[in-house]
């Protein structure tokens, strides 16, 4: 099995004293999805955003796609990472000012350097994949929240990545948006991209993770596969919080 | 507050504007029977019987009041276009800089803000003149071949002579509004939120071609505002021109009053033009304002 992301004893802090990743290792390999769990605060969006370079680190080692990232954080090392990794927002962070289309051809046009007619051509194919192609030619503020969240996963597609990172894509939607999303999800991980998905949808994560890391408080409490997790978890603090997360 | 009084406050407020301006209106027709000169405005068509220094259109002493007027105004307008773009270009680099991510250049460009915001405007312009230009050797200061020379006699740039009070003011100008311009491009990056950074990022773009296609674009609606009054604010800081002895409307102005007495007719003189120069500013960043928005097909 080829790893897609090693991360060895990753540790950083924000303010002096407080550890937002305290000793942090993990492993997914290829095709695999890893579901990050935990409460407010635990430090999952410093981890993921770690593996494409948007946060840097302290002390330990992070290797994504073969290329090694040290604390120094080398710009050209990330550049080649970013290329190659696609990141999905809970905000969905759309470009405003650009059409649907636009953002979905603006990296492949100028970061790979491809034609923008074939980069329209896959983008109206990635759009229909995500059933809005109807949707191009629009901004994204004429968009339903799941509609811009479904373009933001096209437009992470659009550079055929290696590694899909997603935090918390749900969180800003309405429930009834939120399937068209996660369906969305399903089959990119059916097709066998590796994920690292960063969300509290149980549902998701029982039928389609292959493991559930749990974080409190920067530190990994335990990594196991969805069933024991959701079922029979090792740690106290892991039945609380899902304790918890029933009653919502 | 009660309805009825609102109506008395209202009614207050009326009567003192009313007196205020009754009050300026008689002390101005007591003034100008005191002068015995009346209101009129045909002196305007004597000779003028003084030089000036720089007219960007033919002008001798013996043209009228109205023409060295006019001569004045062009001079003040290319004082203020020429300051305004280097204002511009200087603001917008340092804006970047100071925004960007490095350290280096951000501390420089902050100390440039804070040394300029924090130093008066006429400090500048004597700086720039005494100091700056007539400190300069009377051969040359600095001479490249026919391309460039810089001297106490002022600016020569193939072919463009700038005499040195206008390159004073063009400097201490320009360098003064390109600290408040940078001031303004800082706040409308700022305003673009932070997941737009992280959106191009992600995606791989390198951090000129986000700033260009991503940053900017968001940024611009929040900037032409602040840059609209900093670009005013350049216009009626040009005045300080007699300071260094450039024959700007102002000290054109300034001139004529000491010479006729026409203080009155001159400032309406004065007033309105800066009033033209201004809503002429005002138009033209109206203009580009709209062709930005129109150009624009969200909300
Ligand atoms: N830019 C920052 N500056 C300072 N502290 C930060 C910053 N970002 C995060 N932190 C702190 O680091 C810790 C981990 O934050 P992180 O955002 O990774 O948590 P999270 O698990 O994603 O939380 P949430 O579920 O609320 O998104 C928190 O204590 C947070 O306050
Ligand atoms: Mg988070």
């Amino acid at each position: 099995m080829k790893p897609i992301v090693i991360a060895k004893n990753l540790t950083k802090s924000y303010t002096k004293g407080l550890l937002a990743l305290d000793n942090v290792s993990l492993t997914v390999n290829q095709g695999k999805v890893l579901v990050v769990m935990g409460p407010s605060g635990s430090g999952k969006s410093t981890l993921i955003r770690t593996f494409n370079g948007l946060e840097t680190f302290d002390k330990g080692e992070v290797n994504v796609l073969g290329i090694k990232i040290d604390p120094d954080h080398n710009e050209r090392k990330i550049q080649k990472i970013r290329k190659r990794v696609g990141m999905v927002f809970q905000q969905f962070n759309l470009f405003p000012h650009l059409s649907i289309l636009e953002n979905i051809t603006l990296a492949p046009v100028h970061v790979q350097k491809r034609r923008q007619i074939e980069a329209e051509e896959y983008g109206m194919y990635l759009l229909s994949q995500m059933g809005i192609d109807s949707h191009a030619k629009k901004y994204p503020s004429q968009l339903s929240g799941g509609e811009q969240q479904r373009v933001a996963i096209a437009r992470a597609l659009a550079l055929k990545p290696e590694l899909l990172l997603f935090d918390e894509p749900t969180s800003a939607l309405d429930p009834e948006r939120i399937n068209e999303v996660l369906d969305a999800m399903r089959r990119l991980a059916k097709q066998g991209m590796t994920m690292i998905v960063v969300t509290h949808e149980i549902g998701f994560a029982k039928e389609v993770s292959d493991q559930v890391l749990f974080m409190d408080s920067g530190k990994v409490i335990e990594t196991t596969t969805p069933d024991i997790f959701f079922s029979n978890a090792k740690h106290e603090r892991s039945r609380k919080f899902l304790n918890q997360l029933d009653k919502y | 507050m009660k309805k009825s009084q609102k109506i008395f406050v209202q009614f207050g407020i009326c009567f003192f504007v009313i007196s205020l301006v009754g009050l300026l209106i008689n002390n101005l027709t007591i003034n100008l029977t005191r002068t015995g000169l009346g209101f009129n405005f045909n002196w305007l068509f004597k000779p003028a019987s003084f030089a000036l220094a720089e007219h960007p259109l033919p002008y001798s002493s013996s043209d009228n009041y109205a023409w060295a007027l006019f001569i004045g105004w062009l001079n003040s307008l290319k004082v203020i276009v020429s300051s305004l773009m280097l204002a511009t270009v200087l603001g917008t680099l340092i804006g970047f800089a100071r925004t960007g991510k490095n350290a280096l250049l951000s501390l420089l460009s902050a100390g440039y803000i804070t040394i300029i915001r924090q130093t008066p405007l006429l400090l500048q312009l004597m700086f720039w003149y005494f100091i700056g230009f007539l400190g300069f050797k009377d051969n040359t200061f600095i001479h490249i071949k026919n391309i460039i020379k810089i001297s106490n006699q002022g600016i020569e740039l193939s072919g463009l002579t700038l005499s040195s009070e206008f390159s004073a003011l063009l400097f201490g100008l320009g360098i003064f509004t390109s600290a408040y311009i940078a001031e303004v491009i800082r706040g409308g990056i700022l305003s673009v939120p932070k997941g737009q950074w992280e959106a191009f990022r992600s995606l791989g773009l390198s951090e000129k071609k986000g700033l260009l296609s991503i940053i900017i674009p968001q940024a611009l609606p929040a900037i032409l505002p602040g840059l609209t009054s900093q670009y005013l604010n350049l216009a009626k800081n040009s005045t300080l021109a007699i300071a260094v002895g450039y024959s700007d409307i102002y000290a054109i102005n300034d001139t004529i009053i000491n010479q006729t007495g026409r203080a009155i007719e001159c400032f309406l003189i004065l007033l309105t033009s800066f009033l033209l120069l201004n809503l002429l500013i005002c138009n033209c960043m109206e203009i580009i304002n709209k062709t930005i928005l129109n150009s624009r097909k969200y909300n």
